[in-house]
């Protein structure tokens, strides 16, 4: 979460000096800024995934040379998750709350002739990006693991197109159902990288031993 | 200060402010319990580590009588498995700590949020004289340092002061300080902050009954903390006291006083507890010569049961090492006292040479603690409250500030167990606090705002 919160506060950074240097009456120029900001922003939280793994990998080395019997307590796979989760909470929030603050107080939805789905495509928006970031984490972990690069550009290239699919917005099946779609992909690529297959789930379903 | 930090002080100071008129212009004592924070975490940290190296040579003595043979052997796995526990419980003392502070700072955000009392400007305390509503920034800003140095001038004396106390074995005193300043927090600011609970929400409630729940609350809470209750019950009401002291300064100090205090506070910590000459220091040194405990209520403990250790008034103020050594149960109850990391050990170990291992380690376990400095929750607190009152009605900012002091803390805890010796719990967190507070507000959240407004998602 830190780390996801560090590379926002870098782009928006780099965002904010690009604002302050152009011409704020410029439409097209402002919408140009902000779409390059996205990207940007996009590219750096791929970084500070990628140096989060290096600092968990050399705590992981930590670890199993203290430990007794040269494993850790903790293994690559469950830190993945977790910093997928982090990262996931952490933008969720960051994009939902002050929404729900909002939302507590009095207001019409949509009066000036925005969408009146706002808040429930937001939600929805929401839910599918922290889903994302953790399936990312599974995934980015695992491709640095196992140097398999394409994996790694596989998560940056799916990110790019989420955040460019929101473009459409409010035009709002372009963003959600290519999103949810991608969520699916990536849930189903994670949940066989970490070990599982179809047989287990079948079995699990079935409440089989 | 990762140990202690003395409340009293604090308690104290809106004490007097309260009494002499609502125009809130008495000292507080703020900064001098910040000091006194430093200097007791210091001297809890030290004398800690002291109590460790004590105890590890009465450890081995004691191995050495009982089995020749099993002396190195028993050593050796000692270290190993002290570095193990050290490392598995210190994710553990992690979140142990967490979650106090945690709650503290939601309850204070929370407070912060709703009832409008507590961001109303009513009046400064004395201890910050010049006023903010200067035309010019540059008179100001010039306004805010001075206040600043004023405050640490304060704290450094009050420090001092505490230091000769102790020095001087002044105890009386200082309990009675102690007592004194609980008990008006724990009465008068309750009373107060209950009352604009009560308006802002539109409750009505009869005398009688404020009596009688402000009442119970306050002599519980007397008890818990200066006597024997509880663990959870005293960890509760230390962190309530910790809170409504963060909102009496966050309702107090003007805005930009508030920010340069923090800053100067945390450098003040770091120097107060690192430099050789300092009074935290001497404190800490001289409260582990005479091998004695830090004063009571002035900590959160998470894990001892901190009062049993002060239910013997003899070992509790001036007991000798020896008189904790020789009795089982003494020994039990010095095990029981506040101690940092694997000094658990070998203290437990000592006393008691025949008991198992497993009960050992399974004893060790549960009052392995850590312990934390009241003035830490404090300035923690004021931190995220004054970021969720000022930043525009940001979430983003509060979110940011809190993330940012519990990564501090985090980075904290990993240097106690790497230097194992008092370390001031301020710098770190308040550093990071802070510039995630100004970089948010000013950078972060025009952008989010222009994201959310297309509702582009990043």
């Amino acid at each position: 979460a830190f780390f996801w919160l560090v590379s926002l506060l870098l782009s928006s950074l780099i965002w904010f000096i690009a604002v302050k240097a152009s011409n704020p009456q410029d439409e097209p120029l402002q919408k140009g800024l902000l779409i390059f900001g996205v990207m940007f922003s996009v590219l750096l939280q791929e970084a500070f995934r990628f140096l989060y793994y290096k600092l968990l990998r050399k705590a992981i080395e930590g670890l199993v040379a203290l430990s007794e019997d040269g494993c850790s307590p903790i293994s690559i796979q469950q830190m993945a998750y977790v910093a997928g989760v982090g990262f996931g909470l952490m933008s969720g929030a960051f994009s939902m709350i002050n929404l729900l603050a909002d939302a507590l107080g009095p207001g019409i939805v949509g009066i000036h002739g925005d969408s009146q789905l706002y808040f429930l495509t937001s939600a929805f928006m929401t839910m599918v990006l922290i889903f994302l970031h953790t399936f990312w984490g599974i995934l980015f972990f695992h491709g640095c693991e196992h140097r398999r690069w394409w994996e790694i550009m596989a998560v940056v290239v799916m990110h790019l197109a989420v955040s460019g699919s929101t473009f459409c917005n409010p035009l709002y099946v372009g963003s959600l159902v290519p999103s949810y779609l991608l969520m699916a992909a990536a849930a189903a690529w994670a949940y066989l990288l970490s070990g599982g297959s179809a047989q287990n789930l079948w079995r699990f379903l079935l409440c089989k031993s | 200060m990762i140990t202690f930090m003395n409340n009293s002080d604090s308690e104290e100071e809106p004490c007097n402010e309260r009494t002499s008129l609502m125009s809130a212009e008495s000292p507080s004592v703020p900064s001098y319990q910040d000091g006194l924070q430093a200097s007791e975490a210091g001297e809890a940290q030290a004398h800690r580590k002291r109590r460790t190296g004590s105890s590890r040579s009465p450890n081995n003595i004691a191995d050495g009588d009982m089995s020749d043979s099993g002396v190195p052997v028993r050593e050796s796995t000692l270290e190993n498995e002290e570095e193990e526990l050290t490392l598995k419980y210190g994710a553990k003392h992690v979140i142990m700590l967490f979650v106090p502070v945690t709650l503290c700072m939601i309850v204070v955000v929370a407070t912060i949020k709703s009832v409008r009392f507590y961001t109303e400007k009513n009046g400064q305390l004395i201890y910050t004289p010049f006023s903010e509503d200067t035309p010019s920034v540059g008179q100001r800003l010039l306004n805010s340092v001075l206040n600043t140095i004023i405050m640490i001038s304060v704290i450094v004396v009050m420090t001092v002061f505490l230091v000769l106390l102790y020095k001087y074995r002044c105890y009386k005193f200082i309990h009675g300080w102690l007592i004194l300043s609980s008990l008006m927090l724990l009465f008068l600011f309750t009373y107060i902050y209950l009352g604009e609970v009560l308006k802002t929400y539109n409750v009505a409630m009869d005398y009688p009954t404020l009596f009688l729940v402000i009442w119970n609350f306050g002599a519980v809470g007397m008890i818990c903390i200066h006597w024997k209750g509880p663990l959870q019950l005293q960890q509760a009401y230390l962190i309530m006291i910790s809170a409504l002291m963060a909102l009496v300064f966050i309702k107090y100090l003007p805005e930009w006083s508030a920010w340069v205090i923090l800053g100067a506070i945390s450098i003040y910590d770091l120097m107060a507890v690192l430099c050789p000459k300092g009074p935290l220091r001497m404190l800490v040194e001289t409260a582990q010569e005479r091998n004695e405990p830090i004063f009571p209520a002035l900590i959160y403990s998470s894990a001892m049961m901190w009062t049993v250790g002060m239910a013997k008034p003899d070992t509790a103020a001036r007991g000798p090492s020896q008189q904790t050594w020789d009795a089982a149960e003494d020994g039990r109850e010095n095990h029981r006292s506040p101690s940092h990391g694997d000094s658990q050990m070998s203290e437990t170990r000592s006393p008691v040479p025949t008991r198992p291992i497993t009960s050992l380690e399974e004893l060790e376990e549960e009052e392995r603690g850590v312990k934390l400095g009241l003035g830490d929750f404090i300035f923690y607190s004021v931190l995220v409250g004054k970021a969720a009152a000022t930043a525009s009605g940001d979430w983003n900012t509060t979110l940011a500030c809190f993330v940012a002091i519990l990564i501090g803390l985090c980075l904290t805890l990993l240097l106690l167990a790497v230097f194992k010796k008092a370390l001031p719990a301020l710098p770190i967190s308040i550093t990071f606090g802070l510039v995630f507070y100004f970089s948010t507000d000013n950078l972060v959240r025009p952008f989010m705002d222009t994201l959310a407004s297309h509702q582009l998602y990043i």
